[in-house]
């Protein structure tokens, strides 16, 4: 018990300040913060499979997060037949064309040896290869996104139901990260960052301008729910019955009818988004608790300690005979599928894909901040910090505003330096971020928890 | 068959162009590569550094133009330059000493210092927008052309028009001149080589007598010269928005590994490489065959690999077509 006092603590102190939230601006709030926490929460450990196991630095995390979303596009939205008719054998023919490309540039790969002329003959095959592709598909799409273009305007998706996804985008990040781990892997740590950062803003701008595949920076609206809707719930019995039961209390207070159904009506209202909020939360609360239970029992496991001597040291496992290139490649591959499924997680919870909102900043620094913060190498701190620095991120703009308000009270309403600083309260979210990322890195480089080693 | 016509085309919207961006991202990419030299980091704040120094260009531009001061034809950006520079060194300064320096005495490993330069991108950001905002802001003044589309049909009498910016001419001259002094201190003056050795062989130079913290302070000051004139540039042929020049950061990310990480002037190339790549892949070629082709074979189509919407696409499949092959950039990277 002791040796988890400080978990513990943090943990309380983690929620008590979410219902705090609840209590002082409103619990749909506090329970949007929530689901957002435990989704960046998945991604934090997504990064410390990476980061705190293998010591593989990964700053693609962006990419895997989109491909994540494009996923649950691409399960759960009905499918479109006429876009199908209209250019869907092209398509699939284009995919046929992509997979002949990669097999004969393995097959150049192994069989000729002379450099210069492998070289030459794949350019020339992936040359030939995009020209193939471009007279295919050109007209294709154009037809594709002619469908309706304000509707749909691509291909859809298979119709199956959302949950199904979350586990595709496990598989479609893991693909992903099979294919930037193959090329990029065997850089050094700084190099290899960089890499990846630039693959994923590859992967996030082929999602964005493919109109054909999720519609583009159009957006997919109206995405498919694993929970009930709030207009559903308003009109079901059940849910009104236990509204009144819940605020008998209240309600009992009131004497004419009339006012009473107003108050039951607006009553109903604020709990049907409270129970859709709270239902994602127990899916989402599901998915962290397995998450947490499977990469604990890997940590801890010889294929985690096994890991741990690689990230230490290097040399001395491979003189141990374990075959790091390989064991790196898996880890990256895992790690980038649990981010996948956060991705998919988070474009369930809102209901919308958004690819143009895949921006470095958001989904591959601040996470990073997390991990960093949390503690690398811990699950427990890794969860923690995506909810602490979740938690900082939605909340700075308000306390940034109270302090600003508390040192210039003494100026007039009117004073331009003022003006100045409570327009731009949004952007000491990224002062405090910033400095808190550097105060840790200085005074606390392991991390709020830091890694736990049990000795057998 | 017109090749006068064609090549006027190709330069008036390919190569033109190329040679301005390429320019920029060149100043960038040597400023990224000189810190990953001497310092030993990739800094993930590049961005908005350069960001930080053209806002005070931007600032002092706007104060200067209401105090009536102008270079007449020559934007006023450029007299500002030197005060930007300023207070870019004494901000670079202020954060090496504070922050980056923990690190280096302690030999961090790289990666920390990495992450450390994220938290700095993170505070630079947050100042920039606090001070000036993220709004998207023009403070180019001055002659906009030097040769317009226009006067020079009619000056040669041909179809195509050539049209040259002076914002696209003051950043060749001006990047020439930055680089060669740059080339002219690192590898001609003492205090250059003494750098280079620094950057080569820490310890070796340590032992030859030379102070590091000097090394330091000198790499940061040329860095501040290069990421302000760098990011002036870019915000006078384009605008200034604090967005964009994050971005900014990962082409010139790209083009210093491409031209061989540590190696200046691996970089300078590295920046022209990206740029002319991104533009000839994403340039549609009709108009230009149906110059030079004749005429039963004119294209249909639009002649074009890739839409302009990849462009940033193109310059990160460059690097990682070299990450590939060569790793160690085009360049052997890794000597300063």
């Amino acid at each position: 018990m002791k040796k988890y006092l400080n978990v513990i603590a943090a943990y309380s102190i983690m929620l008590l300040l979410i219902i705090l939230v609840g209590i002082f601006q409103s619990w749909t709030t506090a329970l949007t913060i929530f689901n957002y926490c435990m989704i960046s929460a998945v991604m934090t450990m997504g990064a410390n499979i990476q980061w705190g196991y293998a010591g593989l630095i990964n700053f693609g995390i962006m990419g895997y997060t989109a491909l994540g979303g494009l996923a649950v596009v691409l399960v759960s939205v009905a499918p479109v037949p006429e876009a199908w008719e209209a250019g869907g054998l092209n398509m699939m023919f284009c995919i046929l064309v992509i997979a002949g490309i990669v097999f004969s540039i393995r097959y150049v790969l192994k069989k000729i040896k002379n450099s210069k002329q492998r070289n030459y003959l794949v350019a020339a095959i992936i040359i030939g290869g995009l020209i193939l592709i471009r007279i295919i598909s050109g007209p294709a799409i154009e037809s594709i996104e002619a469908v309706e273009p304000a509707k749909t305007g691509f291909l859809g998706g298979l119709g199956m139901p959302v949950l199904f996804s979350w586990i595709v985008g496990g598989l479609f990040a893991g693909g992903l990260a099979y294919i930037v781990g193959k090329i990029a892997l065997g850089l050094r740590a700084d190099y290899l960052a960089i890499a990846t950062l630039l693959i994923a803003e590859i992967v996030v701008s082929v999602i964005k301008h493919e109109d054909w595949l999720a519609r583009g920076v159009k957006n997919v609206i109206g995405l498919k729910r694993p929970v009930p809707y709030e207009v559903d719930l308003q009109g079901t019995p059940w849910f009104i019955n236990l509204v009144e039961k819940f605020n008998s209390g209240k309600l009992n207070l009131i004497n004419s009818v009339a006012e009473k159904q107003d108050v039951l009506k607006q009553l109903v209202i604020d709990a049907s988004s409270v129970y859709v909020k709270l239902c994602m939360a127990g899916l989402f609360l599901s998915v962290v608790i397995v998450l947490l239970i499977i990469t604990q029992k890997a940590l801890y496991s010889p294929w985690g300690r096994k890991m741990r001597a690689i990230r230490d040291n290097e040399e001395a496992a491979s003189a141990m005979g374990k075959n790091i290139v390989k064991e790196h490649l898996l880890i990256f591959i895992l790690g980038s599928a649990v981010v996948g499924i956060a991705g998919a997680m988070m474009v369930t919870n809102d209901g919308l894909f958004t690819p143009g909102s895949y921006r470095p900043m958001r989904y591959t620094f601040v996470i990073w901040v997390m991990v960093i913060v949390g503690g690398t190498g811990n699950n427990f701190g890794a969860i923690l910090g995506g909810f602490f620095v979740w938690f900082l991120w939605v909340q700075a703009a308000p306390i940034a505003l109270f302090l600003i308000n508390l040192f210039t009270a003494h100026l007039p309403e009117t004073n331009a330096l003022k003006i100045h600083l409570i327009e731009s309260a949004p952007y000491f979210r990224f002062l405090m971020i910033g400095i808190g990322l550097l105060v840790v890195m200085r005074y606390r480089p392991q991390g709020i928890l830091p890694e736990k080693i049990i000795k057998q | 068959m017109d090749f006068l016509n064609a090549l006027i085309l190709l330069l008036n919207y390919t190569i033109i162009p190329a040679l301005t961006y390429g320019s920029q991202l060149a100043l960038g990419a040597i400023f990224v590569t000189l810190i990953y030299g001497v310092l030993r980091f990739a800094n993930f704040a590049t961005g908005d550094m350069m960001s930080f120094g053209t806002m005070f260009a931007v600032l002092l531009t706007f104060y200067f133009q209401s105090l009536g001061i102008s270079l007449g034809v020559l934007p006023t950006a450029l007299l500002t330059i030197p005060f930007a520079i300023v207070m870019m060194i004494l901000y670079m300064l202020t954060i090496d000493k504070f922050v980056f320096s923990y690190y280096r005495i302690k030999k961090s490993p790289p990666v920390q210092l990495a992450m450390v330069s994220v938290g700095v991108m993170f505070v630079t950001q947050a100042i920039i927008r606090i001070i000036i905002g993220p709004f998207d802001r023009r403070f180019l003044d001055g002659e906009k052309f030097i040769l317009k589309a226009i006067e020079f049909k009619e000056m040669t009498g041909l179809n195509e028009g050539l049209t040259i910016k002076s914002t696209q001419l003051i950043t060749i001259i001006v990047t020439l001149i930055v680089v060669s002094v740059m080339f002219w201190f690192l590898n001609k003056t003492k205090t250059g080589t003494s750098m280079r050795a620094y950057s080569d062989n820490e310890d070796l130079a340590l032992l030859s007598g030379i102070d590091p913290k000097k090394v330091v302070m000198l790499t940061w000051i040329i860095a501040g010269v290069l990421a302000t004139v760098g990011g002036v540039l870019y915000g006078l042929d384009k605008s200034y928005k604090p967005f964009v020049y994050f971005n900014n950061m990962l082409p010139i990310f790209a083009a210093a590994i491409v031209g061989g990480i540590g190696n200046p002037f691996g970089a300078f190339l590295g920046g022209y490489v990206v740029a002319f790549g991104e533009i000839f892949i994403t340039y549609a070629y009709k108009k230009f065959f149906t110059y030079i082709l004749p005429e039963h074979l004119e294209p249909d189509s639009l002649m074009q690999l890739l839409s302009t919407d990849y462009k940033f696409a193109v310059s990160f499949s460059i690097l990682v077509v070299v990450l590939l092959f060569r790793p160690s950039g085009i360049f052997k990277g890794k000597i300063l």
